[in-house]
């Protein structure tokens, strides 16, 4: 039972190590959320827009998260600025994709209708169009929040907050003692966190998507 | 000046529209989508806007409005020329009516129709006894149905909700895109009925775009029938139309059967009704049937406590029953003092029975209404309707200002 006397001595660090974890995806999430849906906005209504930004979602996720971090070290140095930018970037990724069709998957006649009694255009996105679209950009958030579970923890390349370090430390000294046990506290961790947080995303829906549209005839 | 208007009569001359000489030109069209068109709504009327699909009446009245700006023209509402002031402020003077209602699914009824009052600012006590108010208005039981999301109501419930909402701060006018386009025809029957009724009460200036000429028939205080870019062929009242159809165009519109089409402008209360012998359930069968005989009737008519139809036997039905039963038989031919003649021929034609029961609002029994009574009112519509011929038609050209008469109200 080496790895549970590693979890018994290393308590403290590995229950902090993953509650860095998890306020940096949360809180990347909540502000990929907030871009992408400004983003979305912005774009839905014209096709070119949309297709460029279904494009750069598509092309974006193909770029390995390793790299990126490893980019950004030189204008951000280490530490917490480009976690949060690398762990942010590919967060919007599926959100905005999910943002996009599901903004224009919104019933004009609805829309038209908000305009025909008298919304401006700012309160028809917030008051109808955003409510309508949000069980599918939930379900983006909830894609997003899996992927980058995993993309937080690259990001102790840099010395970024979280569980990454167990993985990084763990493998650099392969062979040595307690190595293994360090990767899977890692590994296990972020897989725990994900579930979590899938939960948690689940219980918001719950609370967040407006009973109108979850009733049946 | 237009919110004076709103208030007790709404007949007020402020709530007139007046479109003068309005362009729409999309960019990248040759033909304009609405070509200049000069168009005077009066106050407090019913006018319908037809014609085939595509042929800018949708267009035109969403300029109405300002959902689409017009390229060229001013538009009046009252003595006020709204064409350059805020489309928002604007469009929450008017109601708004799209098919299926437009509803917003994610909100209760309540909320839909406290949109646009919410936005005016009215107080939460106002806005909570004004939804109540517009629900009974259009015939849905307040506590019923105030906290339910528009997928839990069918499409003719959706339909009257949507027609709350529009009304919901009494704005003087009322702007509806083919509002009953989605919803069976049995359906769509009731809810132009029960426009008609709210008319009655509200007296708001109404545009109504369809594409059904039955419908505009029966609706219209005015029909103006478009052809392509928004050309006015005719603008006049439904019988005269009906009687006198400008063009060959008019006629193709109007389709086979003008005559038919008569009996859409005529109502049940309007003809003379036949009497019946009626009865009572747990009566003998043979005392009935003796009055009928006696009458000289083929039927009786039997009715409950409130004087509603349960059954309509006849002499040989009766002649096999003991007593009357209080069953009641759904399949009976009904219509309402209201309904139209062509409703009732139809539901004459459907029963097969040559007649159908009259009942007024509270659905008590008046009288039978037969196919000969039918018959003879298109002949004496179309002798009226002929000569008829009043002046104060209201205005309707395109392209170039013509000077608004004075009467027009």
């Amino acid at each position: 039972m080496i790895l549970w006397n590693y979890i018994v001595d290393r308590w403290d660090q590995i229950w902090f190590g993953s509650w860095q974890h998890f306020s940096l995806v949360v809180q990347s999430l909540i502000l990929a959320t907030v871009v992408a849906m400004v983003i979305a906005f912005l774009v839905y209504g014209s096709p070119k827009f949309s297709s460029v930004a279904n494009g750069v979602s598509a092309v974006g996720l193909t770029i390995p998260s390793f790299a990126l971090i490893g980019i950004l070290i030189v204008p951000f140095g280490f530490g917490v600025t480009p976690s949060v930018i690398v762990v942010t970037f590919f967060a919007v990724l599926p959100i905005l994709r999910n943002a996009v069709v599901g903004l224009q998957g919104v019933d004009r006649a609805v829309v038209e209708s908000a305009r025909g009694i008298g919304m401006g255009r700012i309160r028809t996105m917030l008051t109808i169009e955003f409510p309508l679209a949000w069980p599918i950009i939930l379900t983006g958030v909830r894609i997003s929040a899996q992927m980058v579970m995993g993309v937080a923890a690259v990001t102790a390349y840099a010395l970024g907050p979280g569980l990454g370090g167990f993985i990084f430390s763990g493998l650099s000294r392969l062979g040595g003692a307690n190595a293994i046990e360090s990767v899977w506290v890692g590994v296990v961790g972020v897989i725990i966190l994900a579930l979590i947080l899938d939960l948690l995303l689940v219980g918001l829906g719950r609370l967040t998507i407006p009973r109108g549209i979850r009733v049946k005839k | 000046m237009s919110k004076n208007s709103s208030t007790a009569t709404g007949t007020s001359v402020s709530s007139r529209i007046l479109l003068d000489a309005v362009t729409k030109h999309y960019p990248g069209q040759s033909k304009p989508a609405v070509d200049g068109i000069t168009l005077e709504i009066p106050a407090g009327k019913i006018v319908m806007l037809v014609g085939p699909s595509g042929c800018g009446k949708t267009t035109t009245l969403k300029m109405i409005n300002r959902l689409i700006e017009p390229t060229e023209g001013r538009i009046t509402l009252g003595d006020e020329d709204v064409t350059n002031i805020d489309g928002d402020q604007l469009r929450r003077r008017m109601g708004y009516v799209i098919q299926a209602g437009g509803l917003f699914p994610h909100m209760t009824v309540a909320a839909n129709i406290a949109i646009v009052p919410k936005m005016l600012g009215w107080s939460k006590e106002k806005i909570k006894n004004r939804v109540d108010e517009l629900l009974e208005l259009v015939s849905l039981e307040p506590a019923m149905y105030r906290d339910r999301y528009p997928r839990e109501l069918s499409g003719g419930q959706q339909q009257r909700v949507g027609v709350a909402r529009a009304l919901a701060a009494d704005p003087p006018v009322l702007l509806m895109d083919e509002p009953f386009g989605a919803v069976d025809p049995i359906t769509r029957q009731r809810l132009q009925d029960e426009l008609l009724r709210i008319q009655e009460e509200v007296q708001k200036t109404i545009v109504f775009v369809t594409h059904d000429f039955d419908e505009a028939v029966k609706l219209g205080d005015w029909i103006v029938v478009f052809s392509e870019g928004a050309h006015i062929v005719q603008y006049d009242t439904p019988e005269r139309i009906l009687n006198e159809p400008a063009s060959s165009f008019v006629e193709d519109f109007i389709g086979a059967g003008a005559g038919l089409k008569q009996l859409t402008l005529n109502r049940v209360r309007d003809v003379e009704l036949a009497e019946a012998v009626t009865g009572s359930p747990g009566e003998m069968a043979q005392d009935v049937l003796a009055r009928v005989k006696e009458a000289g009737d083929g039927h009786a008519v039997i009715l409950d406590e409130n004087r509603r139809p349960l059954s309509w036997p006849s002499r040989r039905q009766l002649s096999r029953l003991e007593t009357i039963p209080a069953t009641p038989d759904a399949a009976i031919p009904l219509v309402t003092q209201g309904s139209t003649l062509s409703d009732a021929l139809d539901t004459m034609l459907v029963s097969s029975a040559g007649a159908a029961l009259v009942t007024d609002r509270r659905r008590s029994f008046v009288g039978v209404i037969t196919v000969e009574v039918v018959m003879e009112a298109i002949t004496r519509s179309r002798k009226a309707s002929a000569m008829a011929n009043d002046n104060d038609s209201p205005v309707g050209t395109n392209t170039g200002t013509i000077e608004v008469q004075g009467g027009t109200t």
